[in-house]
């Protein structure tokens, strides 16, 4: 899969010709749509709200968001893409030019709830000597968290390059004061596999998590560490490992006897 | 961008989160404009809490209106549809098209062109 952040930066990357597809591609359109109504599903919010709208783009989402009665405010760094969404005329709410990694520039307690569609992996980047992507990540979810209103929720379907990438914007988000995790759609399938962060910011509401398939990543991380130490010092799995390698024609494996997978005696 | 948004945006600058000249950002040489919109009694009842009143009367003195009244006015279950028809008129259909936000900390002047604002900052600034 083609990453759009390796090519070039966002204002830069979606100019007119990238974000007339986005008016003009019916399968673009439909993803897009698709996980709008999918994260709105797990922001359930309590009647009209405010949302927040990152990343907005063409306005999909957001007049997606609409749709449900709510009022929104988008945000994006693209003018290419914002000019497409005045075009469609679809969006009622305000947009706004603005870079995310420098915060979110709304007072505190504004938003009921917060969207966010494939934009914040943008954050990783640095495609300028003052981007930091750490600092910018906790700028931005410093910001978010004081822009939202205590109980609200934030949901950001994103696509994470990495393990590391995906633990790094996961643990600045828990230290900011956000609680959540990641929920993953279709985790079988490489292309349709689609994660959606959800934060919560202060407040009580539990997740209904009845029908989701949710990764507690720092457990799993654990037992499998646990497990790969535990079988590598076993006999079964030496003689395994070495008859592995006799079949494959090594010609440096030793030989089986009783002290295979032995511990030796302490040195002196 | 609607007046409601107007109440909640601060200055980009991270100095300026937390002094009291940032915010509300003045508004200069604003262009304006009504855009209909559905009125939504129940999102009213929800945001009118959340408003800034007094920043609400500055934006809209420097629009040169001077009609609202100097209290927030309290919207309960059977608040007069005036009531709310001339805050919906105030809050969501006033748009400004065009018009220069000025940070009152930093000084940063915000562009608004039509009806964005650019809240993009430059390199120094961050």
């Amino acid at each position: 899969m083609s990453r759009p952040e390796h090519i070039a930066p966002p204002e830069l990357f979606y100019n007119d010709e990238e974000a007339g597809k986005y008016n003009s591609n019916t399968r673009i359109q439909s993803i897009q749509a698709e996980m709008t109504e999918r994260a709105i599903e797990l922001l359930d919010p309590e009647g009209p709200s405010l949302l927040l709208d990152i990343g907005c783009g063409s306005g999909i989402s957001t007049s997606i968001a609409e749709s449900y009665g709510h009022v929104t405010v988008g945000m994006d760094i693209s003018p290419s893409m914002l000019s497409v969404a005045l075009e469609s005329q679809e969006v009622e709410g305000d947009m706004l030019l603005a870079d995310m990694g420098n915060g979110v520039p709304f007072r505190a307690g504004t938003f009921d709830g917060v969207i966010s569609i494939s934009a914040i992996q943008w954050l990783l980047n640095a495609d300028k000597t003052c981007n930091i992507p750490q600092r910018r990540l906790n700028r931005f979810f410093e910001t978010l968290y004081s822009s939202m209103r205590r109980g609200g929720r934030a949901v950001m379907q994103y696509y994470p390059e990495s393990d590391r990438s995906q633990q790094m914007i996961l643990d600045t988000a828990k230290k900011c004061g956000f609680a959540g995790g990641i929920v993953v759609d279709h985790p079988e399938s490489k292309r349709q596999k689609k994660f959606y962060l959800i934060l919560q910011a202060g407040g009580m509401r539990t997740l209904n998590t009845s029908e989701m398939s949710v990764e507690d990543e720092k457990v799993n991380a654990k037992k499998r560490k646990l497990k790969r130490k535990h079988d590598m010092s076993t006999r079964e799995y030496i003689v395994h490992k070495k008859d592995l390698n006799r079949k494959r024609g090594r010609l440096s494996v030793p030989k089986d006897s009783k002290y295979s997978g032995r511990r030796r005696k302490a040195a002196f | 961008m609607k007046l409601l948004t107007v109440n909640f945006l601060t200055c980009s600058n991270k100095s300026c989160s937390s002094t009291a000249e940032a915010f509300p950002l003045k508004i200069e040489d604003a262009k304006l404009a009504i855009q209909q919109m559905e009125l939504k009694p129940e999102f009213l009842r929800n945001i009118i809490p959340r408003v800034d009143w007094n920043a609400l009367l500055i934006s809209t003195r420097q629009l040169g209106n001077n009609s609202l009244p100097e209290e927030k006015p309290e919207l309960t279950e059977e608040s007069d549809e005036v009531l709310l028809k001339s805050l919906h008129n105030v809050l969501l259909e006033t748009e400004i098209t065009e018009a220069k936000m000025t940070c009152g900390n930093c000084g940063h002047i915000y562009p608004v062109f039509e009806g964005i604002p650019n809240m993009l900052l430059s390199e120094e600034e961050i």
